[in-house]
């Protein structure tokens, strides 16, 4: 059996655009290329009417209402306009935030912006699994927190946190709740309603859609969320984020999240069964492999494990033919590792030797072996030349070595 | 990141991948950096009694510019006097390599292990 290589198992980075989507999308650059704010001729209804369209297609994904949908850029849009937005509109009220420290950069940064104009954050220590207890952010929370975000999945990890409990517990509290649920969006179940979510970000291009596009969900009522915007000019999306809107990009956006819906059952069984299927090989040849992340609640698409003695970056150099994410921070300027996998409190050399698979709707059992196949021979090959190992071999505890740190 | 033609052939076939006895009076061993780090480098070297060296060889634990470093190293040590070996500079590293600015520390490391290794074996000398 022959894979078309090299093999692409980065989806968490992003996924290629279903050629459904695709198709949806063409006639909106050039036929159809009204805008949706005109309302004076045939052009601009047309194009408001497929972004209506679209937007119940993606309210319909997380259980809303289509007007509770504003449309954006992306997630490090919708993270920067929940967060700064509702810091700006409610910092009358409080000016206390609660986060956790696995979060994207997209919401850690506007956190540490906000930090700097005068408002504090709790930034919440998770398990060793990379999940949030529940008792510890109960405890964070203050008469003065206005809002707590969390996202649903982590994007390095996989680890899902508890949201229905997090959304009743800020109910229950009078807190908002935003979740950045980027990396969920057709992985994992999600009802605004049931968990009780009052703000979501979401990013098409996490779905089998376009880049350039995403969401956030604004609550509208039970609480009736307001927000601050970010950009000041036509008082698009109910005046929350102006800017003419991307039609071709909503519309994909709105068919990828149909087909994320209609087909989630299916789409959740295949992605299961393909990291089911990767664990056990990598496991059964190279047994002291350690699986980062919660494995009960985890994203069905992800799996990130460490190779002991063997470090990330020139693992994945070996790997060539397969497209994944190293943890390790030699492809940065930083020595540093993935703050995420030193959160879980891994040792600094299991975090150097972390790769993120991810695998995606079009990823095949057969790229799955390819892949483990690919895996085991380069992990030999570098133990074979890894001093660490050597020393391992001949019964050197490795954490009792005196080490010379450059 | 792209990698130098040099250190992908490096990567793909390192050159003195190995160990010699490190009891062994005319071998020396230098290990350096730290697992924390992301890198470490055991290189070893042979000398006759004419203070040349015979043989070198390497083992690495890092990223692929840091395992083109320390081979290239071996390549350089065989055939040549423990004085040369002493004089080899990263900057000759970084250069042959065509290493890119976040990837100097590989070759710093690299120099340091020459030197370990080199001290390791005088010292062994000076013992007996």
């Amino acid at each position: 059996m022959t894979v078309k290589t090299p093999v692409y198992m980065d989806n968490s980075a992003t996924t290629p655009c279903d050629p459904r989507v695709v198709e949806k999308m063409v006639p909106f650059f050039s036929e159809k290329f009204g805008n949706a704010a005109s309302r004076n001729h045939p052009f601009g209804w047309t194009a408001e009417a497929a972004v209506e369209e679209a937007r119940e297609h993606v309210a319909r994904l997380i259980g809303a209402h289509p007007k509770e949908i504003i449309w954006t850029s992306g997630s490090t849009e919708s993270n920067n306009l929940a967060i700064k937005g509702v810091a700006e509109m409610y910092a009358s009220k409080g000016k206390h935030l609660i986060t956790c420290v696995t979060e994207h950069k997209a919401v850690i940064d506007p956190m540490k912006h906000l930090e700097q104009q005068g408002f504090e954050v709790t930034w919440i220590q998770p398990d060793a699994q990379g999940r949030v207890d529940l008792d510890q952010l109960r405890d964070a929370i203050r008469d003065d927190t206005i809002l707590i975000s969390l996202m649903t999945a982590n994007n390095e990890i996989g680890t899902v946190h508890p949201i229905a409990e997090i959304g009743k517990l800020a109910k229950e509290k009078g807190v908002l709740f935003h979740t950045d649920a980027t990396q969920a969006a057709g992985r994992v179940r999600l009802d605004v309603i049931e968990q009780n979510v009052d703000l979501m970000s979401l990013s098409a291009h996490k779905f089998y859609g376009p880049k350039g596009v995403g969401a956030l969900y604004v609550r509208r009522k039970g609480p009736r969320v307001r927000l601050t915007p970010i950009l000041d000019g036509g008082g698009h999306e109910r005046g929350m984020r102006s800017g003419t809107l991307n039609v071709p990009g909503i519309v994909g956006m709105g068919e990828a999240a149909r087909l994320a819906h209609e087909e989630f059952e299916e789409n959740v069984a295949h992605l299961t069964r393909l990291t089911e299927r990767l664990k056990a090989g990598i496991l059964e040849k190279l047994p002291d492999s350690v699986l980062n992340g919660d494995q009960e609640h985890r994203l069905p698409s992800l799996v990130n494990v460490s190779f002991p003695y063997v470090e990330g970056e020139s693992l994945i150099m070996g790997i060539k033919d397969v497209a994944v994410s190293s943890g390790s921070a030699c492809t940065s300027a930083s020595l540093e590792p993935s703050y995420v996998l030193k959160a879980l409190g891994l040792g600094d050399e299991l975090a150097h030797s972390s790769i993120r698979f991810s695998v995606g709707r079009f990823n095949t059992e057969e790229e799955v072996d390819f892949v483990v196949d690919t895996v085991v021979r380069e992990v030999t090959r570098l133990r074979e030349m890894s001093p660490l190992w050597e020393m391992v071999q001949d019964g050197i505890d490795l954490s009792k070595v005196n080490w010379t740190s450059h | 990141m792209a990698y130098s033609d040099k250190v992908i052939d490096h990567y793909n076939n390192p050159r003195n991948v190995g160990s010699l006895d490190k009891d062994a009076k005319n071998v020396g061993t230098g290990i350096v950096g730290a697992p924390e780090c992301g890198d470490v480098m055991k290189l070893q070297i042979q000398v006759d009694e004419h203070g040349k060296i015979t043989d070198a060889k390497f083992k690495t634990y890092g990223c692929g510019s840091a395992i083109a470093s320390s081979s290239l190293a071996t390549e350089w040590l065989k055939g040549t006097s423990i004085d040369d070996a002493e004089a080899i500079k990263n900057t000759q590293i970084v250069e042959e390599l065509s290493l890119p600015p976040v990837k100097i520390h590989c070759s710093v490391l690299a120099e340091d292990a020459i030197k370990a290794a080199i001290e390791d074996f005088r010292s062994k000398q000076q013992e007996s």
